[in-house]
């Protein structure tokens, strides 16, 4: 093994980055959708790679974020108000609301903040589909606008794909930022052992409720670029399938790992396409690589990868994710 | 009062259902920590492995449940714990809970594209007809329900209390390591509580199906009243498990009548989280103390 990780790394990357820049001139428009799309489920797994693999804690709402992001552009935009304030308010009012869904996780950990995520994603799917004055229920919102940008309209397919893998870059930069700084640090902290790093003096209920509401707000802005991406929405997006979904794309990619939701997103959304012809068999064949990665590798197929490439002898240095409970004590349960 | 009694009854009757599933997950948490978020699912297979046993392999009703049930103890019993829920068993509960909802797209899956998409016609237990009680016209299949989950409650809690093997698989339950110090065969009691939510989720097929129809998408729903249920009542009590299912069935059917259809999922989900967050040990729950 001469080739380092990092080299190897570096150079996965640069290839990845060098196909997404390339890709809409290999494929018909409606790869570039399916590419487009993968760009918004990665922003929201991303998200909750905050809220999940740095920071430990168990979100099943993501898809409720995603949900409240896309209706707020949906139902403004449509309204006349310019994207980029929609854009704003819906990044703004999921971390509001993130912030207010992680008091829970205050008080109870791992199944159980899973159940009580579950339950809001629930209750907000509910909200979306009955309350039709505001949504328009199960008819959806039509006509959503795209955006423009310094007074180039994105429109086209081929724009907005720029336009949405440029947010991908940035919001990646500043995620990575966040995980350098001694945020995320302390994010990981509370991940490993809550108790211990209280007692060095981390303040764990505020950085709690800070990945909460972090991960949330990243759903939102995921949510306003899907409606402007999708152009019509309605509730069914939104349920506890899709929460579920980007907690596998998390999981499957490694959780914890920064570029854990890329390849999670690919897998979750873009093999399934590629891979059509499988149908439903490819589901089947994703459920079963679920269960394999959980029994031999829970560190998802990044983890996979670290195992591979790091020499036995000499345990490296880098990141060393765990899923959140294998390490850490539980909170009281009482 | 008659439309009351009414709706009670026709509550009890699916909470009951709802108990069954429920009871099982619980049994599955207190001797091995498995939180099964496919349980929803576990009721939606057995009505197929019915199906399947009647349409083609032409038998009978009786024949095709009891193959199902033997069936449903080999796969969502003892495989399960085997291939699934023992290699993880040194992992934590979380990877066990993502491997469970892979095993539910699985299964989910698996039924669509092998029997299909549609809402099958599943044989009722008894007539459509209603037995007139104080007034109130109570469906002949309602009662019929109750009394099955009654039944099987009662046989469950005099085998674990009143054999050997039943102690022993409380013991396991209590306290696993001293269990073993005395001598109990933890391994096998972790097994007969598997083969035992086997049992009791085919159980819950045959009784809801006949309401629901058998379609693959069952399990979602009928999943998430399962976890309400265990978690209303108690997570680590087979009587809490119990009485969250039939005050969720209650709930559900009254609010569906008195507040809104629409909405009727809402008042037990705004439940479960007041109880979750202040009193995550449920009703009728013990308090988990945990080590640091």
């Amino acid at each position: 093994m001469m080739v380092s990780k990092k080299t190897l790394a570096v150079a996965a990357m640069a290839l990845s980055v060098v196909f997404l820049l390339v890709a809409p001139f290999l494929f018909k428009p409606y790869g570039v959708f399916i590419l487009s799309t993968w760009v918004v489920m990665t922003i929201a797994a991303i998200g909750l790679n905050l809220t999940l693999g740095y920071a430990g804690q168990v979100s099943l709402a993501q898809a409720a974020f995603v949900g409240i992001g896309s209706y707020i552009t949906a139902y403004l935009t449509t309204r006349g108000w310019p994207f980029w304030s929609t854009y704003m308010l819906a990044g703004t009012s999921c971390f509001i609301v993130g912030w207010l869904l992680g008091y829970p996780a205050l008080r109870v950990q791992h199944h159980y903040l899973a159940f009580v995520t579950l339950a809001f994603n629930t209750l907000v799917y509910l909200i979306f589909r009955n309350e039709e004055w505001l949504t328009r229920g199960i008819y959806g919102i039509m006509n959503i606008p795209r955006p423009e940008v310094l007074g180039w309209s994105m429109a086209k397919p081929i724009p907005f794909y720029y336009f949405l893998l440029a947010h991908l870059a940035l919001i990646s930069a500043a995620t990575w930022a966040l995980i350098q700084s001694p945020w995320g640090r302390a994010f990981i902290a509370v991940r490993e052992n809550p108790i211990r790093a209280l007692s060095l003096g981390v303040d764990t209920r505020r950085y709690t409720l800070m990945a909460f509401a972090l991960g949330a707000g990243l759903g939102g802005i995921s949510g306003s670029l899907y409606a402007a991406l999708v152009q019509f929405i309605d509730p069914t997006p939104f349920a506890l399938g899709l929460s579920l979904n980007l907690l596998l794309m998390v999981i499957v990619g490694g959780s914890g790992y920064f570029f854990g939701p890329f390849l999670g997103a690919v897998v979750a959304v873009l093999l399934p396409e590629w891979l059509r012809f499988a149908q439903g068999y490819y589901l089947m064949g994703y459920a079963a690589l679920v269960m394999l990665l959980m029994i031999f590798c829970p560190t998802g197929l990044l983890g996979f990868a670290d195992r591979l490439l790091t020499p036995k002898a000499k345990s490296d240095s880098g990141p060393n994710p765990v899923l959140p409970d294998s390490a850490a004590p539980q909170k009281a349960a009482g | 009062m008659a439309d009351f009694i009414q709706l009670l009854i026709a509550g009890l009757a699916t909470g009951g259902i709802y108990a069954l599933a429920a009871v099982g997950f619980t049994l599955l948490w207190q001797t091995s920590q498995t939180i099964n978020f496919a349980q929803g699912e576990f009721v939606m297979l057995p009505a197929f492995f019915v199906l399947i046993g009647m349409s083609f392999f032409g038998m009978p009703f009786w024949l095709a449940c009891v193959a199902a049930l033997i069936l449903s103890m080999i796969t969502l019993g003892f495989m399960f714990k085997k291939l699934l829920v023992d290699p993880m068993l040194n992992h934590g509960t979380l990877p066990l809970v993502i491997a469970t909802i892979g095993l539910a797209i699985l299964m989910k899956e698996g039924v669509r594209e092998f029997y299909g998409a549609d809402a099958w016609p599943f044989p009722p237990l008894a007539e459509a007809t209603n037995v007139t009680v104080l007034g109130a016209a109570l469906s002949l299949q309602s009662l019929i329900i109750l009394g099955i989950t009654i039944g099987a409650v009662v046989a469950l809690q005099l085998f674990l209390s009143g054999t050997r093997t039943g102690r022993q698989m409380q013991a396991t339950a209590l306290n696993p390591s001293v269990a073993r110090i005395l001598g109990i065969p933890v391994e096998r009691m972790i097994l007969y509580t598997f083969l035992i939510n086997a049992a009791l989720v085919m159980l819950a097929a045959l009784l809801i199906t006949p309401i629901y129809l058998a379609k693959f998408s069952n399990g979602e729903l009928l999943g998430l009243y399962a976890f309400i249920a265990a978690i209303i009542g108690g997570f680590n009590q087979m009587r809490g498990a119990i009485v969250g299912g039939l005050v969720l069935g209650v709930i559900d059917n009254f609010t569906a009548v008195y507040i809104s259809t629409q909405y009727r999922l809402v008042v037990p989900l705004v439940f479960l989280i007041i109880i979750i967050l202040f009193r995550p040990q449920g009703l009728l729950g013990r308090v988990e103390e945990r080590t640091v």
